[in-house]
């Protein structure tokens, strides 16, 4: 068979249900409605039956493009972690759908809404199957404008537009190294198939060079530092698609690019020196900022950026399994977390904590499963995120002893496996960054939690708050499973080998007493304050409630300077480029006018002048011909 | 005659008779003579589809027609009435007609003042028949006359129906066109006096290539010069914004679809084909012209005040990435180069409907007084947030892939300078995107202005407009999801030109 038919419907059912869902008039509800869950269900229902079936190889895939001596290919490449990552997509993409049935029954633009969801979801999955990169490429990118447009459909928030266009175009940017490095691998490898990629022989150099401009296009969509600066600001989105596309899916497919690619990735230690540095800025920097936000979805939003730099710090320390294994349990921990605190905004109807306090009594269902969301993301045992975490702060540590090697075959047969290329100093510093943010994700989950829930009520809004409908609730139940249980997998060796390794991921020993530690006293720093209190205005607290001023730095070095070339380019083409040519054209008719001038003469001269001429023409032809008298 | 002969007359012969028809008419019969004329234009596009990708006869050189018609014409100026099409040009003669037919059919709804629609409707089917000579043409001197015959005609519909600086707007384009025509004539008879033909078949079969290479230069930067007025590319491009802003709604999709696409199919098939040793030459400074055109074009958007104005700099960053696909010279960007083409065709022919569309209601296309257009009119905002997006090269949409494989190109050719001016052009693809969401940001986003407000009983697609745009939606759909629908066509031909050029 040339494609797997099951691994297709995966991203083509959800693509084809967006599309005709553009199509339908804003009085459609139910039939937007209908054909948003329906498509999610289906696409959960192929990803339970791949990821039931077991991994498989890379299929031949349908050529759809032939360019030269390189085609392009809708094939799929489902192995043990693309039927995971597509059953917890398919599973978070439901939630949302059903959940935003309620959450936004009093917009008129739900179908087009529901329409673009089903297209993100589309999108994704293409980027989890897809064995071909450019087909990749297109998933990633489409994942990339469906964010934009959900980011900027609140017609009520006027910062929803700017919002929507600098999440679109900061991850353009770092998607100008992703395209480069998809074009290097082509180029040498002579196919974008990504199985024959790994098959080429590649010159280290060009490794490290595709490496390291993917991890740019990595850093945009999974919100690294440098490339982060969009992630808080795309909170200005509906709450659903925080969860779905900032929080469990897109921003995970960066680390889920690399995790594919990783047989290329731990071929350069270059690159994961790299990757090791952003991830360990990333941790901190969004932990910080966490800290200082009052915003409850920004803290969530800085929050995801700080997870995320533990995923690409698992990929850097040689532990993609445990990366992977992270980006599932956040995905359900994170989602559950959005779709809890659009509960809570819904009930309250602000963003701000300063105005919740008190909601655990008026709200036990959202309180709940949100407490468990929390300690999950805190790294409690035994929820999800105490596993992943540990399992990421384990490998650090064992590569920061030189104990991690390359697994799988050697890559030149016959030599002995080698050893793993990050160096030690780079794995002591995930390894810290990772032991410090333990510290700082308490602090923040302890600080949300109780000025959002604990205390008294802090406005009337709520006070008299109370339980969302049952299609809000469901999904928080749903999703609450998997943020307690999904930790225990970790725990089986089989799981572990679906994702690439070679044992259990999660080999809890001794060493988990470090995090737990840490944990503990992250608590403890934060139980001291009072949750009711706004943080005080002291040029710490503004440092972190505007994340260390890179937006304005950003402003400084790029918006601004491109903006001003902009103008620049815009005056040079009207004045110069184009002066020159209407300047030729008033110079033209300005020699004609003046030839004309000279043409008009009165009879005398006129009469003189052809005379003249004549006596010239004469001479000129006595002089060529030459004369002979 | 075989089929495939009376088609190619077909194609020629059809446009030209409905132009006729529509203009003979009388003026009471004006919507009659509409109708009659877009019958004619649906035909011309029927008998486009007939062709399919015959064998082809073998030979040695570049060009090896699937159908062709060769008759001496004016044997005294080595004139022959020398028709063919292959891979290379069959795409662009079937958009070419699509984009006629759609234009024709718009027209029946929506005449722009000051009326007349059959003159119109007569004058796109003249240009029609001018264009798909153009890319029919095997004969330099025949290829000569069709390229001259568009120029009139656009002249006349920009000054008749377009917009108030319109006089201005079509003198500065038939001025600045017609520059590049006295170069291309020049250039034809370079190479005709110099060869003894004006057979294209002929003179791009390496096995008869009797020019020097100073001659060979010579030609080719006369030539290259010439499509590159007409492409447009940087900094030969000032008369396009002028025509584009001035010209009427169907004017600037036929300028913007087609037209410029005669410039870039030129330098591919005769500049390229028939001094392919100067075109190696000359490749580099073609390169960075093209790169150049990517990166100002995007700046130069990027502070565009006028929605018609924004689109027509975005072609000239568009064409720069076909033009740089040329000038790498090699298989992946002449494909990437025709893609781009079509995809440019179809997609900003769809932008400057919709633009069209937006200007007739709010009567002004300044972005400072447009805004909030999804509150007031869904659909229009919904189509133009797809054309703004298929445009900036979203992958998955029809303008991905010669965007994507003209950089791959510049990286093919290897070397610092094919690889700066690479990454260049892959900036420039974000630049793009800056710009287009800039402008959505700006039409669609936000609160309704008064212009906008003032549109809320016919914010809903017309009829014409439904029957314009949608082919064009899923047109961009379908090439770029399944762009080889395209590239299938070229594949063999731009193989055998690519070998001529290394042989």
């Amino acid at each position: 068979m040339k494609a797997d038919l099951l691994g297709l419907a995966l991203p083509v059912v959800p693509l084809a249900a967006g599309l005709a869902g553009l199509l339908l008039r804003y009085r459609h509800r139910g039939v937007a409605a209908a054909l948003g869950t329906g498509a999610a269900a289906v696409a959960l229902i192929c990803a339970v039956a791949v990821a039931l079936r077991g991994a498989r190889a890379p299929d031949a895939g349908i050529v759809i493009a032939d360019f030269g001596r390189l085609s392009v290919t809708l094939g799929t490449w489902l192995d043990g972690p693309a039927g995971f990552v597509a059953v917890a997509v398919g599973v978070v993409a439901l939630c949302v759908q059903i959940y935003s049935v309620a959450y936004l029954h009093d917009d008129d633009r739900y179908a087009p809404y529901a329409a673009q969801v089903s297209l993100f979801t589309g999108a994704m999955l293409l980027v989890v199957v897809s064995g071909d990169l450019i087909a990749l490429l297109v998933g990633w990118e489409v994942m990339g404008i469906c964010s934009y447009l959900l980011i900027g459909h609140d017609r009520r928030l006027p910062e929803a537009p700017r919002a929507a266009v600098k999440a679109f175009l900061v991850t353009r940017v770092g998607d100008v190294g992703f395209l480069i490095g998809i074009v290097l691998l082509g180029l040498h490898a002579g196919s974008f198939r990504i199985a024959e990629v790994f098959r080429a022989d590649l010159p280290a150099g060009t490794v490290t060079a595709a490496c390291v401009l993917l991890l740019a296009g990595v850093a945009g969509k999974s919100a690294q530092f440098p490339l982060h600066t969009w992630l808080p600001d795309a909170m200005a989105g509906p709450t659903p698609i925080s969860a779905l596309i900032h929080a469990a899916t897109m921003v995970a497919a960066g680390v889920y690019v690399v995790a594919r690619l990783y047989p290329l990735f731990e071929r350069s230690g270059a690159a994961l020196t790299v990757l090791a540095v952003m991830a360990s800025i990333t941790m901190l920097l969004g932990a910080l900022a966490a800290l200082g936000q009052d915003d409850i979805k920004r803290v969530l939003a800085w929050s995801t950026v700080s997870q995320l730099g533990y995923m690409t710090g698992g990929l850097a320390v040689g532990a993609p399994d445990a990366a992977l294994f992270h980006l599932l349990t956040h995905a359900a921990f994170k989602a559950l977390l959005f779709l809890a605190a659009g509960a809570v905004i819904h009930a309250v109807g602000t963003n701000l904590m300063a105005a919740m306090g008190g909601l655990r009594s008026r709200m036990p269902v959202t309180f709940w499963t949100m407490t468990a969301g929390l300690a999950a993301l805190a790294g409690v045992p035994p929820l999800a995120g105490f596993f992943s975490k540990d399992s990421i702060i384990e490998a650090a540590w064992h590569t920061a002893r030189g104990e991690t090697r390359i697994p799988g075959p050697p890559v030149v047969p016959g030599s002995i496996s080698s050893a793993f290329p990050l160096s030690a100093t780079a794995a002591w510093l995930v390894l810290a960054a990772a032991a410090l943010t333990v510290v700082l994700t308490a602090a923040y989950v302890v600080r949300l939690w109780r000025r959002t829930f604990l205390g008294e009520p802090r406005s009337a809004a709520a006070r008299t708050g109370h339980e969302p409908p049952w299609a809000m609730r469901g999904p928080l139940l749903v999703l609450a499973v998997p943020t307690v249980l999904l930790g225990f997998a970790g725990l089986s060796a089989a799981f572990g080998r679906r994702l690439g390794g070679e044992h259990a991921i999660a080999e809890i020993g001794v060493f988990a007493l470090l995090p737990l530690a840490l944990l503990a006293l992250g608590v403890a720093v934060a139980w001291r304050r009072d949750p009711a209190a706004d943080l005080p205005d002291t040029a710490l607290t503004r440092l972190l409630a505007n994340a260390f001023y890179l937006d304005a730095v950003q402003d400084a070095l790029v918006t601004r300077p491109v903006t001003a070339l902009a103008r620049l380019a815009r005056r040079a083409d009207e004045t110069v480029v184009d002066g020159a040519v209407d300047a030729t054209g008033t110079g033209a008719t300005g020699a004609g006018a003046l030839l004309a001038r000279a043409h008009i003469a009165g009879l005398p001269r006129a009469t003189g002048a052809v005379l003249g001429g004549a006596v010239v023409i004469a001479a000129a032809i006595a002089l060529v011909v030459g004369v002979s008298w | 005659m075989s089929t495939g002969q009376t088609m190619l007359l077909a194609l020629l012969i059809l446009p030209a008779i409905g132009a006729l028809f529509a203009a003979a008419m009388p003026a009471r019969l004006d919507r009659a003579a509409r109708v009659g004329g877009t019958a004619f234009a649906a035909a011309t596009f029927g008998a486009a589809l007939f062709f399919v990708p015959g064998t082809t006869t073998p030979g040695t050189g570049a060009i090896l027609p699937w159908a062709e018609i060769d008759v001496p014409w004016a044997p005294d100026l080595s004139l022959r009435f020398h028709l063919g099409v292959d891979g290379i040009s069959y795409p662009l003669v079937a958009l070419t007609t699509a984009l006629t037919m759609l234009c024709c059919a718009y027209c029946l709804w929506r005449v722009p003042d000051p009326g007349r629609g059959r003159l119109l409707v007569a004058l796109l089917l003249v240009l029609e028949v001018g264009i798909i000579g153009v890319f029919l043409a095997l004969d330099l001197v025949l290829f000569f006359v069709f390229f001259e015959v568009v120029l009139l005609p656009m002249y006349a519909v920009i000054a008749v129906w377009g917009g108030a600086d319109r006089r201005r707007a079509a003198r500065k384009f038939v001025l600045y066109t017609l520059f590049g025509s006295v170069l291309l004539l020049v250039g034809v008879f370079t190479v005709v006096s110099a060869t003894g033909t004006a057979d294209l078949v002929a003179l791009t079969d390496p096995a008869t290539r009797p020019m020097s290479s100073g001659l060979q230069l010579f030609a080719f930067v006369l030539l290259a010069v010439a499509f590159a007025v007409k492409s447009p590319l940087w900094p030969l491009h000032t008369w396009l914004p002028a025509a584009h802003t001035e010209a009427p709604t169907v004017g600037s999709v036929i300028l913007a679809g087609v037209l410029l696409k005669m410039g870039t199919y030129g330098l591919l098939r005769v500049a390229v084909g028939v001094a392919p040793d100067a075109a190696a030459r000359s490749a580099p400074v073609l390169g960075i012209l093209a790169t150049a055109a990517i990166i100002v074009g995007g700046l130069v958007c990027l502070a565009q005040t006028e929605l018609k104005r924004l689109i027509a700099y975005s072609s000239v960053g568009h064409m720069g990435f076909v033009l740089l696909g040329v000038a790498t010279l090699t298989t992946t960007g002449f494909q990437a180069a025709l893609i781009g083409n079509i995809a440019h065709g179809i997609v900003t022919g769809l932008l400057f409907f919709v633009a069209g569309g937006i200007k007739d209601r709010a009567h002004t296309g300044e972005l400072a007084q447009l805004g909030g257009l999804r509150e007031t009119a869904p659909a229009l905002s919904g189509v133009l947030a797809f054309a703004a997006i298929a445009s900036l090269g979203l992958p998955g949409l029809a303008g991905f892939w010669g965007e994507a494989f003209a950089v791959f190109a510049a990286f093919e050719r290897g070397g610092p300078l094919w690889s700066t001016l690479g990454v260049l052009a892959a900036a420039g693809a974000a630049l793009a995107a800056a710009y287009f969401l800039r402008l959505l940001r700006r039409v669609t986003h936000g609160a309704a202005t008064p212009a906008v407000t003032a549109l809320t009983t016919e914010g809903r697609l017309r009829p014409g407009e439904l029957v314009a745009w949608s082919p064009l939606v899923l047109l961009t759909l379908a090439v770029g999801i399944v762009p080889v629908l395209v590239l299938g066509y070229s594949a063999d031909p731009v193989a055998a030109l690519a070998e001529v050029i290394t042989r």
